[in-house]
This record gives C-alpha cells, structure tokens and sequence, in this order.
C-alpha cells in the first residue's frame, strides 16, 4: 500500500469532506423528481439508506471489500491466481485513523457506499416501503457492492488482469463508474421490476402517462451539489485507487465539467428537437450522466476526450428514458439510465480512449461483463428473496394517500396544496 | 424465460472468465470475450422480455 505525500493527504481529505454533497445532490434530485406526496419520505429514505448502509458496510462490508495488497480468498485456474473476495477482519479491527492509505480508503468507502445505496430509491419512488428500502440498502452494502469493490479496487481479479493477462492497466475504474454507478443501476433496475410501475403509470394498451416530478428547483439545485461531490469522489478515488498525483486535480475538475456540461447541453438539443421545447429533468439527468460516464477515466484523459464521453452521455439519457418508458418500465428518477446505462458508457469509454497500454478494453469489457452476468443476477435474486419474506411494495391505498401520509403520518408541506395526479387514472 | 435469461447472464460471465483464463493467445481471447457478451446482452433481452406484463394487468 503506498503512502501519501502531505499534499496528497491533505487533497485527499479535502475531496473525501465533499462527497457527501454528491448523495445529498441525489437526495434532492430523486425527491425532486418524486410526486409532491410523497417528498419526506424520499429525503428520509436517503438519509436511512446511507445510515444503514454506512452500518452494513463497517460490520461486514469492508471486510469483503478488503485493500489491495491485504488478505483476501482467491483460487487458483491454469496458473493464475483469482481474488474474489476480501478476507479482512469484520468491524475495522485492525484499521487505525491516523490518516493512513487505509483509513482514508475507509472513510472514502463509507461515502462511497451511501451514494450507491441512493442510487434505487430514484426508480423506486412513491411505491417503495421504508423498511425494506433499509433492508434492501444492507444487502446493497454488505454484499454486492463489497464484492465489486473488491474485484476493481481491493487487489481482486479485475484489478489484476493488466499484471495477471496483459490486457493494459487492469480493469480501471477511478471514480466507482461500475463500482458505485453500475452496481446502484442495476439494483435500480430489479427493483422497478419486482416492485412494479406505479398505479397508472400505463395504459392497458402499452402507453405510458406522464407524471411529471413536483419541484424542478430541488433537481437542478441536486446537480449543482451533485458536482461538488463528484469532483471529490473522483480526486480522491484518483489518489487513493490509481496513484495519482495530486497536481491531476486540475486536470479531473477540467474534465468532469466538460463531460457533464456538454451531457447537458446534448440532452438539452435532443430534447428540444423530439419534444420542441428543452426538457429540465432529462438535462438534469443528462448533466448527472456526465459526470457518472466520465468519472471511470478523468484522471487519465485528455479534455477533448471528455467532451466526447459527455456528448454520448448526454443523447444516452433521453433514448434511454423513452426505451425503458416503452418496454414498460417504471423509473421516475432516470436511475437506470444515468446510473446503470452511463456507467456502462464510461467503462467502455475507458477501454477506447485510453492508450497507455495495449488491452484495456478487454478488460474494460471484463468488467462490464462480471456487472452483467454477476452482480447483476446477484443483486435482483437477493431483493426477489427479500421480497418473499417482506413485501417491499407499499399497499394501493398508501400509494394513493402519498407514501408521507401513510408511512410517517405527516406531509412535507401540510399548508399547500398537493397534485392529485393519482386520481387522474 | 426469466430463469434462462438469468443462465445466459451468467452463462456469458462464465465464457468470459474461461477465455481469460485459458486462452493464451489475443485474438481468440478477444473473440471469446466478445461472444460471451453477446450471450450476456441476449439474457438481458430475455429477462426484459419476461417482465413484461400482460396487456390485461397494466
């Protein structure tokens, strides 16, 4: 485990304070884009979800997840050895906070995992019960994400496929593109399918009822945020993850502005071609898709390449919508698109631009293909079986009094007036 | 159809990982890799396509 320089460590800490405002960010934009009804809930789920998540993570996750270098089950095949999982001491024994390699990969985690435990409770709005939201956000935390984690960050098979099989520099991933992004989306994605669209959603005939979200301000206030915490998430992932110099900061604050600019200013052209007028909450989610698609490589691209990875970013995001809207499934926030669909976007887009060594994109597509064919099953088999013991829908009529009402007792904004949008259908 | 999509899914990681691990040479490796994900994306389209629900139930 390499040790930090002073600059290193106090930039280190510095981007790690600011990557909370990425998850409170999400918070805003996934209440945002909710049904006025049910807002204190989605807040008060973004606060539960990290809790319990930060809880899961410190008991068992980190464990699994482990550092590179450190203790870990592997298995042996033609040779070649296989991490699949980290074999440290539950409970942090062993980690010291004293500001070492560890302990800030520690408390980068930490954040880290309460981000991707945000990430479903985008696509399963106005319907998704509190509890199992927090039961769901510990099999997040303790199981599938420390798993990835442990394959792209700490010493697993992904992360040694550059030294084991030649193919570049491993499985890069700087910022939790798959790790935090993928690993959130596709979680994102089981959950609208074993939760169901909401009431009304569609039609019998396929069509899909728009239900737009209630506070646009709340959305594009989260993307303001959101930035601040992704420019940390990527620094300090950068330093901690890919040994990179302090003095690349500038170069990761450049790019992460550039790709989530152009995404939005993409979405904000695409949407105003097809629809005739600029779509605030699909350039909301385009502007998020940039700076998920980017953060995989910002330390290691050029600007120009950046520019490219938030163009695809920012048309991905609208099609991606409109195609999830017609095969029927329900995400209110866009969380598949931006989270799972972008991510994707910025793995591959990795193994493409960047050169300094033949065979990144084999093992790019490595990782996006441990993400499909493991994590993916993995996550949805494990939120089924939960499912089975506790029913994680919320019941017709809490749908229909607002998930506030029903679940808290109380509204986020008692003395004005809530849409009645449900009655519509 | 949900359960095979599932098999596929994991079906394509394993062809993946098998060709990481036991061919040597780039170019089959690649085109190993390649076909596993195409297996991956056609389990994906079969799980898509089983949770779809019938007309009457939407």
């Amino acid at each position: 485990m390499q040790t930090l320089s002073g600059n290193a460590l106090v930039i280190c800490i510095f981007s790690i304070i600011l990557v909370p405002l990425a998850g409170t960010g999400l918070a805003l934009i996934n209440t945002g884009l909710g049904r006025s009804r049910s807002a204190a809930h989605a807040m008060l789920s973004a606060l539960c979800a990290v809790a319990v998540a930060a809880f899961v993570y410190f008991v068992i996750g980190f464990a699994w997840q482990g550092v590179y270098g450190g203790p870990a089950h592997s298995f042996t095949v033609a040779g070649k050895s296989w991490s699949w999982l980290g074999a440290d001491r539950f409970m942090l024994r062993g980690v010291t906070f004293d500001g070492s390699t560890i302990s800030l990969i520690v408390c980068l985690q930490f954040f880290s995992v309460g981000l991707a435990a945000q990430i479903p409770l985008g696509s399963g709005a106005d319907r998704w019960r509190l509890r199992a939201i927090c039961a769901s956000s510990a099999l997040l935390a303790g199981v599938t994400y420390p798993l990835f984690a442990h394959w792209a960050w700490g010493g697993g098979w992904l992360s040694q496929l550059g030294m084991q099989f030649g193919l570049g520099n491993g499985f890069i991933d700087v910022g939790g593109a798959g790790a935090i992004q993928v690993v959130g989306g596709l979680t994102a994605l089981s959950m609208t399918w074993i939760l169901g669209a909401r009431h009304g959603k569609f039609e019998p005939s396929g069509m899909s009822a728009a239900v737009p979200g209630h506070n646009t301000v709340f959305v594009l206030l989260g993307c303001m945020l959101a930035f601040l915490g992704w420019l940390g998430l990527d620094t300090a992932g950068a330093i901690l993850f890919a040994a990179a110099e302090p003095t690349r900061i500038v170069l990761i604050a450049v790019n992460n502005l550039l790709a989530a600019g152009t995404a939005m200013v993409s979405s904000v052209i695409l949407t105003g071609v097809r629809f005739g007028k600029p779509d605030a909450s699909l350039a909301a989610n385009g502007f998020i898709c940039g700076l998920v698609a980017v953060s995989c490589s910002c330390a290691m691209i050029s600007p120009l390449f950046a520019i490219a990875i938030g163009m695809v970013a920012g048309l991905i995001v609208p099609l991606s919508v409109e195609w999830l809207d017609r095969l029927l499934v329900d995400d209110p926030g866009g969380a598949i698109s931006v989270h799972a669909v972008g991510g994707l976007w910025g793995l591959l887009a990795a193994g493409l631009f960047v050169h300094n060594k033949p065979g990144q994109w084999a093992a790019q597509l490595a990782g996006v293909a441990a993400l499909l064919g493991v994590i993916f099953p993995l996550t949805y088999g494990l939120n089924w079986l939960l499912n089975l013991v506790y029913r994680q829908r919320v019941s017709l009529d809490g749908e229909r009094h607002g998930l506030d009402m029903h679940e808290l007792g109380a509204g986020a904004y008692p003395e004005s007036a809530q849409s009645n949008d449900f009655l519509h259908h | 159809m949900k359960p095979a999509g599932f098999l596929l899914l994991v079906a394509g990681f394993v062809l993946v990982a098998s060709a990481l691990a036991l061919l040597p040479s780039a170019a089959a490796r690649n085109a190993f890799m390649l076909a596993g994900l195409a297996v991956e994306i056609l389990g994906f389209g079969l799980v898509f396509r089983a949770h779809l629900p019938p007309r009457g139930e939407r």
